[in-house]
């Protein structure tokens, strides 16, 4: 038994790895193409990273990966939340100013406003919920509105509420005392891990139990494959809905707070922005699986990372990275497929070798049971 | 004379993980016949059957088709060589026309226009199928879905034609229609195999039959040399058990009242049209009518699934009319779907998870707002044991499992956790004989119980032996009450039609 589920771990990362070839190569294709040199580029991506680099790789990714656990719990609903984005940033815009105003002390402030955060991103999904559920109207399209209302409604806000530093226009500064410090993790760098990055560890916990061990997420799986025995079997399912694009809102609502809490205290024109999409793409590789999300944003934080050296390197443009990681999300769908093929072909190989070396009247009727 | 031989297969074997579906299988179709191929559930008939239409590989054996040894990588290699086949679960899409889907797929053959028209009412019309190619499948009832399948396979020039067990969904009279169907076809010299778990038929159709026992051919007969107890008996390799008649265990308690319930459609008639019925503790009432005459509707209006337009439902004294699916399911409410594939059952969930399906707000398959997967689990393998589900294990995915232990681990499972209302439509749809006989004495001890049952069925034998009661259902309403001691399938028959009533 062990060396089959050996096999089958290989099996599960073949997907990936195979995807992560197929976007080297036609990344190189690409390069070569342009002229540019394909050695320089491989041996930049694949330098091994400088540890305040490696700092910077984890921060990222618990960024991605909480934007890709929102994706991903739409999807098992099949639900297409394209608004993690808007979600996000309405969030932490409306988090940044409550927690400014310091009306609450240290650690509360912190707290009460990463609850504010999740209640805005779940109210701003549960636009696109109810809409669906009440008109019919498709959640694709409601949440790339939304997204493009929420960056509008926060400039426009920013306008009335902000203060300008010099070129950027800022919320006000959060006080010192609500500042959540970083952890020292590697004591050759510089830098530290922002200490709310935790809340993507809490996140893809809460994730794996809500999916696989609670009603609710029995629900939100049986609606997401089958919606007709869903209805059958009882479940409300326009409540499903809206519930499930809340709590995908709730979790597309931390996104921005390790960043706000732990490194710019203040919500202003230049806050990072995009996460929501990058998720979408964290979630497809990951197969909406919570170790798989981890994966697919360690992947795409480390090739973000390390294609700021490309330029200095390289002379490659680092714009190339971005190529690499649309391909790797096309790639890894068809090597899924492709490798799940293989994998029933494996088994169904193996079951017919183990039966034939029994006595075959014998093992049959067993077998058919 | 020596009649050439449409299908020739050898040695056919195929595994699947846990399962061995065929092995050795050997069998043989006269061109221009009609052959039947029955077996019990899990006997690896549709496996058989997909192999010879190139949907699964067979691991060892031969494929011929009229006399030249072939090998079928895919559905359109099987049509390339004439074979056509129409599955167990329909595959058409509602919301397009006839035209639309049978030219799915096979755009390049008459095109997508007139000529495609032309083709379709040609076929139509030259077998009598009566089909107009620019109705809306999701208007037609079960018999001319069936023959939209059909018509595709023809239409895609199929010789051979496969049929897995065509009359599972039909009323008798839509099974002789299917039936002349057939006949006129193999007068045009196509080669019909058909599976059935319904042995009369099969004997009154076929010219030759094949037996399939635990992945193997175990005979090869002719109609006129057995009887159907004598097939069921090489199917199941033992002598049936005889299903026993019993007494009356109708109480007076009422457990199930609808009263004067209207359903408005979105036409001018009525889907339902001011239903009244009792149904008491320890009483069967059967419903009996040609599909796609509200039969679907009553169910789902009692399950909560339609509201109705005017009316009321009771469980015992409750007024439930307003309740949700979950409450209904929760007040006791068992449910036994139509349609396996879409209403019962997650498909690439294990068996122990589709055992949650339904019951997602009692023990034992959860614990508060958690799933319990050891009473999940544990349960699931109750089922399987006590209705004799042929399945590897409980991990295996619902849709790897043959249609009939699909259906028998539904059954059981609805009949969990002592439901004081089972709503049974066409609950043995596509199980063998033997499992059929199993399921009516677990419905018949559970009413003994006290089980209340609103049945649904195109089998009248089934309707007739189960049931404390008989109502006909036509257009939406009740037409006539019959007592199952004294009807005969024909009475019914004629009522379900309408035939005899004024005008
Ligand atoms: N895709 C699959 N994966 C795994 N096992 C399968 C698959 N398809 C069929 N089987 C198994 O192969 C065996 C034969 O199944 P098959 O569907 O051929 O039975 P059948 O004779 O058509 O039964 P029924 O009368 O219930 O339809 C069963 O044990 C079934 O569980
Ligand atoms: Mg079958």
């Amino acid at each position: 038994m062990g060396k089959l589920d050996l096999r089958r771990i290989a099996l599960a990362l073949a997907a990936p790895v195979l995807a992560i070839v197929v976007a080297l190569v036609i990344t190189c294709l690409i390069l070569l193409a342009a002229g540019s040199s394909v050695s320089g580029f491989l041996s930049t991506i694949f330098s091994v990273p400088a540890e305040r680099n490696v700092i910077n790789i984890l921060n990222n990714a618990s960024i991605l990966y909480l934007s890709g656990l929102a994706a991903a719990i739409g999807f098992r609903m099949n639900l297409f939340n394209i608004g993690v984005e808007g979600q996000y940033q309405m969030a932490v815009f409306t988090a940044a100013v409550f927690a400014a105003q310091g009306w609450l002390p240290g650690p509360i402030n912190v707290i009460v406003s990463i609850i504010l955060a999740m209640l805005v991103g779940a109210i701003w999904a549960s636009i696109a919920g109810v809409l669906k559920v009440t008109r019919g109207v498709s959640e694709v399209i409601s949440t790339i509105m939304l997204n493009a209302i929420a960056v509008s409604l926060t400039a426009y806000m920013l306008r009335k509420v902000g203060v300008s530093t010099g070129s950027n226009l800022a919320t006000e500064e959060i006080p010192r005392d609500s500042w959540v410090g970083g952890i020292k993790l590697l004591s050759g760098a510089p830098n530290e891990l922002l200490g709310l990055s935790l809340l993507a560890v809490l996140g893809g916990i809460g994730y794996a139990i809500l999916l696989n061990r609670s009603k609710f997420g029995f629900a939100l799986r049986a609606t997401g494959t089958s919606a007709s025995a869903a209805v059958a079997s009882g479940i409300d399912v326009r409540r499903m809905v809206v519930v499930s694009l809340m709590i995908s809102g709730a979790v597309a609502g931390l996104i921005g707070l390790p960043l706000l809490f732990g490194n710019s205290h203040s919500y202003g024109t230049t806050f990072q922005a995009g996460i929501g999409f990058a998720g979408i793409a964290v979630a497809l590789l990951g197969r909406n699986n919570p170790i798989g999300i981890a994966f697919g944003a360690l992947l795409f934080s480390y090739l973000t990372e390390q294609s700021n050296l490309l330029e200095i390197n390289a002379q490659v443009s680092p714009d190339i990275v971005a190529i690499s990681q649309g391909v790797i999300v096309l790639a890894v769908v068809i090597a899924y497929e492709v490798v799940r093929r293989y994998r029933n072909a494996l088994e169904q190989r193996q079951v017919a070798a183990e039966l034939s070396t029994s006595a075959p009247s014998e093992a049959t009727p067993e077998a058919t049971r | 004379m020596t009649q050439t031989m449409a299908v020739r297969l050898r040695g056919i074997g195929k595994s699947f993980p846990g399962v061995v579906a065929n092995h050795d299988v050997d069998i043989e179709v006269r061109s221009g016949t009609v052959h039947a191929l029955v077996g019990e559930n899990g006997a690896g008939k549709s496996t058989l059957m997909k192999i010879l239409y190139g949907v699964q590989k067979p691991d060892e054996g031969t494929i011929e088709i009229a006399g030249d040894q072939v090998v079928l990588h895919s559905p359109a290699d099987a049509i390339q060589h004439g074979v056509g086949m129409v599955f167990q679960h329909f595959m058409l899409a509602d919301n397009l026309t006839v035209l639309e889907n049978v030219v799915l797929g096979g755009e390049k053959l008459y095109g997508i226009g007139d000529k495609a028209r032309a083709k379709i009412k040609e076929l139509s019309d030259s077998y009598g199928f009566g089909l107009s190619p620019d109705d809306m499948v999701e208007d037609l009832g079960v018999g001319q879905r069936q023959r939209i399948e059909i018509l595709k396979v023809l239409y895609r020039g199929a010789k051979i034609i496969i049929l897995d067990e065509p009359t599972a969904v039909l009323v008798p009279q839509e099974v002789e229609s299917l039936f002349g169907n057939l006949r006129e076809l193999k007068a045009q010299g196509y080669t019909l195999l058909f599976i059935s778990h319904k042995l009369d038929e099969v004997l009154a159709v076929a010219d030759g039959v094949t037996v399939m026992r635990r992945g193997t051919t175990v005979a090869a007969v002719q109609p006129k040399d057995v009887t159907a107890r004598q097939l069921a008996e090489l199917m199941v390799g033992s002598e049936l058990p005889s299903p026993s008649t019993e007494d009356s265990t109708v109480t007076d308690d009422v457990e199930l009242s609808v009263e004067n319930v209207t359903l408005a459609g979105a036409g001018e008639r009525n889907l339902l049209d001011d239903v009244s019925l009792r149904i008491h503790r320890g009483e069967v009432l059967g419903i009996a009518g040609v599909e796609g005459n509200g039969q679907t509707e009553l169910v789902e209006l009692v399950m909560g699934i339609r509201p109705a337009t005017s009316g009321r439902v009771l469980l015992g004294t409750e007024d439930i009319t307003t309740w949700s699916t979950a409450a209904r399911r929760n007040a006791g409410i068992g449910y036994i779907p139509e349609d396996r594939h879409r209403h019962g059952l997650l498909l690439d969930f294990p068996l122990w998870e589709n055992r949650i399906l339904g019951h997602q707000d009692r023990p034992p398959t959860v614990r508060g707002p958690w799933i319990n997967k050891s009473g999940a689990r544990k349960d699931s393998q109750r089922i399987v044991d006590q209705f004799d589900v042929r399945t590897p294990s409980i991990e295996t995915t619902a849709r790897a499992l043959s249609g009939g232990n699909q259906q028998k681990f539904i059954v059981g499972r609805e009949m969990s956790g002592d439901p004081v209302l089972l709503i049974a439509s066409h609950p043995t749809r596509g199980v063998d004989v033997g499992a059929q006989a199993a399921i009516w004495d677990h419905i018949r001890d559970a009413r003994r119980l006290g089980l209340a049952v609103l049945l649904i069925s195109a089998d009248l034998d089934e309707l007739i032996g189960l049931s404390d009661q008989i109502q006909v259902i036509l257009r939406g309403r009740l037409v006539g009450e019959f007592d199952p001691d004294t009807v005969t399938p024909e009475q019914l028959g004629s009522a379900m039609t309408g035939a005899g009533e004024e005008e």
